[in-house]
């Protein structure tokens, strides 16, 4: 015989509710799998989002018994409690359809927090690539932040992004923060000015629920202070 | 109120954090070791009258609690209630002036 | 501390209690003035005043106060090492060691208090 795992799944949109399913238990059954299940089997119009099923894309991320997660790269023993499960969308983002978010508001904070890459010359007469000190301070900042791959987990887990619709959130910050530490980068000043104020670094109180959720095992709560401390010394020149 | 003005507000709240840190741990020690079997007005008053050093002291105490507990209520409300806008800035302004003029005039009174 | 919900990892407590020990604090700072001011009156008007505070419950209250200036201090330092200093490893320790440092000066509050 087997186990039986009870799903609450959301349907709908904002104003949707639960469905519940009954969904049958297997060795090694990651959340992905029982989202799966319950739309080839038991709710064939069940929206819902993934692609590469191996913690590479980012996009089937849900919230999970109220935490957001990858579900592919969660399993169901660590998580369900009772043999119950509460699968839900992604928080602070609109949802289109049952477990699917609009991504766009996510995004386009990156646009605002200036994330973009702004050469400050072109390739010089010599044809030689601009030289980053490997070893270099802000190169290991950088590069201790720069894997984040946009799946939204920490703009779903931070607080702060509930209480004030504007602020930019975890992830666009810290894409800020690392391009903050490219030497390369020509767009410094305006991007501090961007990233500065109460929708910006200065809104976050270092709950680090995105440093605790983050499945790259980054850590934007301290690029965010990292922010502040850039900010504030350019404050104190008057440089802001 | 604009980004810039934001970002100095921010900035003044962790400047008078740095100041208070010093100031409550004085305060903190002072309570300790003064309360003996409860507080008494002429223990206190006689510490502090006359007392340019503490009237210095409990002078900056004030001016920098008033205005970091401003900032901080106005973020407080700003955050889990829907008041924003001048209204907030000018009523934390207020509550700013009340704390600092009750302030003030409690350490002349300690004072003289 | 493994986090089990959404808000129950340790950073998050902190930020709590940072928080709701500001949120009385300031409130409570006016108060505070006003019952200082007193002394502009002398030693017996101040004293009428401190002599209400005499009452067992009103000592638990002013330990209380302490606690919060304790915990807001204690939390405060914690957020500056973490924005100015950018400490990361350390931050749990910090915050365990917040609690510590208010509840002991609670203590020793009490303990001279009574």
């Amino acid at each position: 015989m087997t186990a039986t795992l009870t799903v609450a799944v959301w349907k709908g949109d904002a104003d949707g509710g639960f469905v519940e399913h009954d969904v049958p238990q297997r060795a090694n059954q990651t959340v992905l799998d029982v989202v799966s299940h319950i739309q080839r089997e038991l709710d064939p119009a069940l929206s819902y989002r993934f692609a590469c099923r191996v913690g590479m894309c980012g996009s089937c991320a849900m919230r999970v018994n109220g935490v957001s997660r990858w579900t592919c790269r969660t399993h169901v023993d660590k998580v369900a409690r009772d043999g119950r499960l509460t699968i839900q969308p992604l928080a602070n983002l609109p949802i289109v359809k049952d477990l699917v978010t609009d991504m766009a508001p996510f995004f386009d904070k990156w646009e605002r927090a200036e994330g973009p890459f702004v050469p400050s010359e072109t390739r010089p007469a010599d044809d030689d690539f601009a030289v980053v000190e490997p070893a270099g301070k802000q190169r290991s900042w950088a590069d201790a932040a720069q894997e984040c791959i946009g799946c939204g987990v920490c703009y779903s887990s931070c607080d702060v992004v509930s209480w004030n619709p504007e602020y930019l959130g975890p992830a666009a910050l810290n894409r800020a923060w690392v391009q903050m530490n490219d030497e390369r980068d020509g767009g410094r000043p305006a991007r501090l000015r961007a990233v500065s104020g109460d929708a910006g670094c200065h809104a976050c109180h270092s709950q680090q629920s995105c440093t605790l959720r983050c499945p790259m095992e980054l850590d934007p709560a301290s690029s965010i202070a990292g922010l502040k401390r850039l900010s504030f010394k350019a404050a104190l020149r008057g440089k802001l | 109120m604009n980004r810039a003005n934001e970002v100095r507000l921010w900035a003044v709240m962790r400047l008078t954090s740095m100041v208070l840190a010093f100031a409550v741990l004085v305060h903190l020690i002072t309570m300790i070791v003064v309360i003996r079997n409860g507080l008494s007005a002429e223990e206190i008053l006689a510490r502090t009258r006359g007392s340019v050093a503490w009237l210095v002291f409990y002078s900056v105490f004030v001016v920098v609690a008033a205005i970091h507990g401003s900032i901080g209520l106005r973020n407080i409300v700003r955050e889990h209630t829907a008041w924003r806008g001048n209204s907030l800035t000018i009523a934390a302004a207020v509550f700013c002036v009340l704390s600092l003029w009750l302030g003030l005039r409690a350490v002349q009174g300690l004072f003289a | 501390m493994i986090a089990d919900g959404p808000r129950q990892h340790l950073p998050y407590w902190g930020f709590v209690a940072h928080r709701v020990s500001g949120l009385l604090l300031a409130l409570f700072l006016p108060v505070h003035f006003w019952a200082l001011g007193l002394s502009l009156r002398g030693a017996a008007s101040l004293q009428g005043f401190i002599g209400w505070t005499d009452l067992p419950l009103v000592r638990f209250a002013e330990t209380g106060l302490v606690v919060l200036l304790a915990v807001h201090l204690a939390s405060g330092l914690r957020i500056l090492a973490l924005e100015m200093l950018g400490w990361r490893a350390a931050q749990k320790n910090l915050v365990a060691v917040s609690f510590g440092v208010a509840l002991a000066c609670g203590l020793a509050y009490l303990l001279r208090a009574f």
